[in-house]
């Protein structure tokens, strides 16, 4: 789970790592409210979970709270990248000296933690490596050992932070690390990292990502949701702990393992090429059990997208029973009743798949059809999403 | 021969007393595997009856392999727990854990391997959140299903248990040395290269089968080892196309992130190094069919 910077900069606050007070406003109001609180030129930030924030003008100087007040409002409501600003953070105004990038992040090439660090920050990390590689340190961190403040000292090192601040920056180094693991981060990355006119080294942004794995020992990590933002059918689906992911074509996908549906997804899309460009509508692993229940649950998400004209039901009984899965998908068709109206086409392989396609044939359900290998059937739910269109 | 398991295996369960790792210890007996044991240190001393077998249960891994001499130990701890197994694996110095649990923390995968790195190596970690190996006709670490296919001539490699399951089925009639499946996660112990050189080194296997997905890596560097250290036919499939950036599918390890871990890099990779990809996973499985056909 990506986090907004204001919720960021709070773990690292909570983890002494120094940030700049500010207060986050949902509302123009509450943006004057704040500046005229921190009585100083504040910095009013989109709150948004994608970069590139400042060119599509979504921070803005503010001296006077009314000029707060002005600049939230036009702040508000911007679309940056697809994404629709519904809060701002209002923080004080920084003079900077330097800027410098810092992070913490997976390596999984190496199985291990990474550090990234340069004193060369501001511009984005993808442009800094590609333009100044030499510039970005990259010091893999053992996992066990972590980062005491002797490593954190060789970090900022490799990293040419200038002498006089080095020290001050080792030990931001090293809070950020507390943060990294206490919070079960696979992400922290500040950028900038400034160095005021005081020689202070201050988190001037904040991006985290959250490892959503280890939700069992960090139950505060469920209040940073932003249930507003959430796609009501993924938020309704993760209700019914259903994989789900939304997507934007009109066949709906329910299958098996990650893998496989992630292949239904791609198989779908090139039959689609033949049948009016249609798409797959969305990811959903029912996982090893395919019940009639969760069948039934996962139908129900997916009937609920309005945009889904056919369902590819794709199941290779591994583990699971194929007449399992079929008494499922007959028993979930009933518990749907008259909700149930979009065709469904129905491929299953493996365990017990024959006694599985008996069941099937013999509901007779008008909405089904059976295909026998996935590539048939992911060009018939495509042809029939294309005549429902 | 096949690789890293075979019919000298002898296999403890952690966590055999659990809903998950009393099921897959049957199957796993049903189908050949030599199981000496289990771990749980709250019900040590004790026996389980599976599959008509009586099976000791022990406190330590360490005591299980000073009574039974395993060398393989396949683990379905939850989540939880499942750091704690496996360091406990790894301090007993058994060959192989096969780590089945899915939704570990990954800072605790990165510390478990970073312990093995530091105790030698001397146990080869499979998983997290994978369905463990199969050599058909020998021995089953896991919860792949034996029935599908028998023994053969084929390796494969998977980061999804369900695509193993697809290429398995639709390549049937030719067989199987040993199947793998790493996993989905970020950090995984075993990875497609050490499984490629596994096979590349096996003699009963003649054609390699090696499945990606977006995410990470992994499949760039595979491409890269199999052009400088491969001479057996790879066939490859990636799965993962249509998947849009920054949304994680399914496995913790899928996700696009900006323009890291496409499906399309990988393939190109994977075709720059003269591997065949299929399309489909059909496609992919008539590939390795010529291929087969035609080897020398």
């Amino acid at each position: 789970m990506d986090l907004y910077e204001y919720q960021a900069k709070d773990l690292f606050a909570a983890h002494g790592v120094p940030v700049l007070p500010g207060h986050v406003a949902q509302t123009a109001e509450e943006a004057r409210d704040h500046a005229a609180a921190l009585g100083q030129t504040v910095v009013i930030k989109a709150q948004v979970k994608t970069g590139g924030r400042g060119k599509a003008g979504g921070v803005k100087l503010a001296e006077t709270p009314d000029e707060a007040k002005d600049k939230a409002e036009a702040i508000l409501g911007l679309d940056i990248k697809g994404h629709i600003t519904r809060r701002v953070l209002v923080t004080v105004a920084s003079d900077i000296a330097e800027e410098y990038y810092f992070s913490f992040l997976l390596d999984r090439a190496n199985r291990t933690f990474l550090a990234m660090a340069s004193a060369e920050g501001g511009m984005e990390i993808e442009q800094l490596a590609v333009e100044r590689p030499d510039a970005l340190a990259k010091i893999p961190v053992d996992a066990i050992k972590g980062v005491d403040l002797a490593t954190a000292k060789e970090i900022a090192a490799a990293a040419k932070i200038p002498a006089p601040v080095a020290d001050q920056a080792a030990e931001v180094i090293v809070k950020l690390w507390e943060t990294f693991v206490a919070e079960d981060a696979t992400l922290v990355e500040v950028n900038p990292l400034v160095r005021d006119p005081q020689d202070r080294i201050i988190a001037l942004d904040g991006k985290v990502t959250l490892d959503e794995n280890a939700g069992f020992r960090q139950p505060a990590h469920a209040d940073l949701v932003d249930q507003e933002a959430e796609d009501p059918l993924e938020a309704a689906a993760k209700a019914k702990d259903l994989n789900y992911v939304k997507l934007d074509g009109q066949v709906g996908i329910i299958g098996n393992g990650a893998g496989l549906v992630m292949s239904t997804l791609d198989v779908v899309a090139y039959a689609g090429e033949k049948h009016k460009g249609v798409k797959p509508a969305n990811f959903l692993d029912i996982g090893g059990g395919a019940s009639a229940e969760v069948m039934a649950n996962g139908l129900h998400i997916i009937l609920g997208d309005p945009d889904v004209k056919s369902v590819f039901v794709n199941v290779f009984g591994g583990i699971t029973a194929c007449d399992a899965v079929a008494n499922g998908i007959v028993s979930a068709l009933g518990i749907l009743g008259d909700e149930a109206t979009k065709p469904l086409v129905v491929r299953l392989d493996g365990n017990n798949v024959d006694e599985g396609r008996r069941i099937l044939a013999e509901a007779n359900h008008p909405l089904v059809t059976v295909v026998d290998t996935m590539d048939n059937a992911a060009d018939k739910a495509a042809e029939l999403a294309a005549a429902g269109i | 021969m096949a690789i890293f398991l075979n019919e000298n295996s002898k296999v403890i369960v952690q966590g055999i007393t659990g809903s998950e790792g009393s099921k897959h210890t049957a199957r796993m007996l049903k189908s050949g595997t030599t199981i000496v044991g289990g771990v749980n240190p709250r019900k040590a001393g004790t026996k389980v009856e599976i599959e008509g077998q009586s099976l000791p249960v022990f406190a330590t891994v360490a005591e299980a392999i000073a009574e039974t001499g395993a060398d393989v130990t396949v683990i379905f701890v939850p989540p939880k727990f499942a750091k704690d197994a496996v360091l406990e694996a790894i301090d007993a110095g058994i060959g192989l854990a096969v780590v089945i649990t899915e939704g570990i923390p990954v800072h605790d995968s990165a510390y478990f391997w970073a312990h093995a790195v530091a105790t030698g190596n001397k146990t080869r970690i499979i998983g997290p959140n994978c369905p463990g190996l199969i050599s058909p006709g020998k021995s089953n670490a896991g919860i792949i299903p034996a029935d599908i296919t028998g023994p053969g001539k084929i390796g494969l490699v998977s980061k999804s248990g369900t695509l193993t399951y697809q290429m398995m089925y639709e390549l049937r009639d030719i067989g199987f040395s040993s199947a793998v499946g790493i996993g989905g996660d970020p950090i995984i112990g075993t990875t497609h290269i050490d499984a490629l050189a596994a096979f590349e080194a096996d003699p009963e296997t003649e054609l390699i089968v090696m499945i990606g997905e977006i995410g990470g890596d992994a499949e760039e560097r595979a491409a890269a080892f199999i052009q400088e250290n491969v001479t057996k036919p790879v066939v490859g499939y990636v799965a993962g196309f249509t998947a849009p950036e920054g949304k994680t599918m399914g496995h913790a390890g899928a996700i696009v992130s900006g323009s890291a871990g496409t499906a399309q890099a990988k393939k190109e990779a994977l075709e720059a190094a003269g591997v065949k990809v299929g399309k489909t996973p059909s496609e992919t499985a008539a590939l390795a069919r010529e291929l087969f056909a035609a080897r020398g």
